[in-house]
């Protein structure tokens, strides 16, 4: 069938995927409207909420250096040597240009 | 009679029009853009054109200048010396690659580079170095492939510092400049070495002879550090992220056909030249390693970008891992007839597809990056939010783009990894399993670009993106929903036939050589 592809340990369809989905989908929007209807988005509802503090919503937006730093800081002892050897200077660039191409001579060589 | 020149004319259309292109300037600047435009579009017809011809009839060989590939002497020595294009389906897998980069980069100029001046170079740049990824990819010579690669690597460097006001690109330009001509010399000096043993430049005729000495071990060493570095794998990548996010966002889509360009020149290098004589295992496993340190140490300097066209850099040299655990696991088990039949054919596909699936997403990540610069003036994530109010088109294509290269069904970028994981399950379950951490690491990553700079309040005036601009991202964004809705068919009509070919080495030698 048109759209089925043979991923060299079974099959894939992305069309019925989209299918799947759509029922999927349908069942949701089915439970999802079977609900209360009883709340009202009024008043403070829907407003920033942080602890009680009052803040307009331009200071609620997480900026990109605060998201995944939990990660970040878990790996630490990772990121700190790998950082650093991203110097930004061209001679490191070359250095790490030469240590590939002894490191592939090398085994090249013991073919 | 134009379909017996197609090769030389793919080449020879950008390349003229590339001087033609300041003259034109001098008219008007409109008239320039479309004239690019319209020789962009004509390539992209040609290089079409020709890919029915390769794949309906088999392996182009095209002589310049002459009829015959080489000089048949009175004793019936026969020995290829012209200058010859040899097209087979993976070179005309990459071309296709390249048109269309090409051309989408060229309309996307357009309002891009609007307010810019110097719009006469950067369209000769342009087209210069789309004519170089053509040679790289046409030619049957080794020392043509150098001269292509040093037409890329000047065309790239100059595009790359082309806002000469912004210092940080000129110190882009001058790094990449750097390490692209320690390549091409790493690459020429190779091409010395094979000339100096067996008095011949043309590739068939090299891998006919190449008897595997220790120079000959020297040139594959130099071969491949040289064209992994432009490919920017990991650790020669450091350039990649200081070139890609200082060239003008069109530039950088057709930076990454480049880099591809020079991806396949690795290919053809194990596979066609060195592939009758190496240990493929070995010479697999060095590139699947490569693969492997790209994947998982691009994806993570990419986690801790606060510069949008930064990060995508980072992305783009973690899928480079892809393409390259693919095809590295196809080499690794070629000389296992049972193993590459069984999953190193489908790896060897899964790696290939995900270069044309990567150039297409990337290339619109890229765009959909170059937007935002544009409508905002600002590169730093940590000042950008609430984009998606304004910039509803970009914002759809962004998704569709993260989507695609985070592995999300149905696009793209699922359906060639999905096959790389399971196919390289079957070789070594563990790099596929690293392959698929990844994968979530980049979901990650694009989570956190689309949280800060598309969601939430508007922090930051923007004006709307130019029409031109959206209907690049629009065509690339229907390619990549259509590669992932019908994969089967590309896969079948472009992508096995590209990884046959590098398979069959012996059909690319015998094209030449009449099956010496």
């Amino acid at each position: 069938m048109i759209g089925t592809l043979e991923t060299g340990h079974g099959l894939w369809s992305a069309l019925y995927w989209l299918l799947s989905l759509a029922v999927l989908f349908l069942i949701a929007y089915f439970i999802y409207s079977s609900g209360g209807k009883t709340v009202k988005a009024s008043g403070d509802k829907g407003k920033p909420f942080l602890s009680g503090n009052e803040m307009s919503k331009e200071e609620t937006h997480v900026k990109s250096s605060n998201i995944y730093w939990g990660f970040t800081e878990a790996l630490k002892s990772y990121y700190t040597p790998l950082k650093g050897e991203h110097t930004g200077d061209v001679n490191d660039y070359v250095s790490w240009f030469v240590v590939v191409l002894a490191v592939v001579l090398i085994l090249a060589g013991g073919l | 009679m134009i379909n017996e020149h197609l090769p030389a004319l793919i080449i020879g259309i950008p390349l003229l029009a590339a001087f033609a292109t300041p003259l034109i300037s001098k008219i008007n600047d409109k008239l320039r853009n479309i004239f690019v435009i319209g020789v962009l579009g004509a390539t992209l017809c040609l290089v079409v054109s020709l890919a029915f011809n390769v794949f309906d009839n088999g392996i182009f060989v095209y002589v310049m200048g002459a009829k015959s590939t080489g000089l048949s002497l009175p004793s019936g020595y026969r020995m290829p010396i012209r200058i010859i294009l040899e097209v087979d389906g993976m070179s005309i897998f990459m071309a296709i690659i390249s048109s269309v980069v090409a051309f989408f980069g060229a309309i996307y100029s357009w309002a891009f580079m609007h307010k810019e001046t110097g719009k006469d170079k950067y369209y000769t740049l342009l087209l210069i170095l789309t004519a170089g990824m053509f040679g790289m990819e046409f030619t049957g010579d080794m020392f043509n492939f150098f001269v292509f690669l040093e037409i890329t690597s000047i065309a790239a460097c100059s595009l790359v510092g082309f806002k000469i006001r912004r210092g940080e690109s000129s110190e882009a330009a001058f790094k990449t400049m750097v390490l692209y001509t320690l390549g091409a010399l790493f690459v020429l000096f190779a091409v010395g070495i094979l000339y100096g043993q067996y008095d011949a430049l043309n590739i068939a005729t090299l891998a006919s002879r190449i008897q595997y000495t220790a120079m000959d071990k020297v040139a594959l060493g130099l071969l491949v550090a040289g064209l992994a570095m432009k490919a920017g794998a990991v650790p020669m990548h450091m350039w990649v992220p200081d070139a890609y996010a200082e060239a003008p966002a069109p530039i950088t889509m057709i930076l990454v056909a480049n880099s591809q360009a020079s991806l396949y020149g690795i290919f053809r290098v194990c596979f066609t030249l060195y592939g009758l004589t190496i240990s493929t295992h070995t010479v697999g496993w060095i590139i699947i390693i490569l693969g492997i340190l790209s994947m998982f140490i691009g994806v993570t300097m990419a986690l801790i970008q606060k510069k949008i066209k930064r990060l995508m850099a980072y992305h783009a040299i973690s899928q480079t891992g892809y393409m390259l655990l693919g095809v590295g696991v196809g080499l690794a088990v070629l000389s296992d007839a049972n193993a590459l039949n069984s999953y190193g054919l489908k790896a060897m596909e899964g790696g290939i597809f995900h270069i044309i699936n990567h150039a297409m997403y990337k290339g619109l990540l890229f765009l959909t990056a170059g937007a935002v610069i544009y409508t905002t003036g600002k590169r730093n994530l940590n000042e950008l939010g609430g984009l998606a109010h304004k910039m509803k088109f970009t914002t759809i294509f962004f998704i569709i783009g993260a989507a695609a290269i985070a592995g999300l069904p149905p696009f793209n970028g699922f359906a060639s990894k999905l096959i790389i994981y399971e196919s390289v399950y079957k070789f070594n379950p563990m790099l596929s399993i690293i392959a698929m951490l990844v994968s979530i690491l980049t979901l990650a990553s694009f989570v956190k670009v689309f949280q800060s700079a598309f969601l939430g309040p508007e922090i930051i005036k923007i004006k709307k993106e130019p029409k031109t601009m959206i209907f690049a991202m629009l065509c690339l964004s229907v390619i990549i929903i259509a590669f992932g809705l019908f994969p089967d068919i590309v896969v079948d009509k472009i992508v096995a036939p590209a990884a046959n070919a590098l398979v069959n080495s012996m059909q690319y030698i015998a094209a030449i050589l009449g099956g010496a």
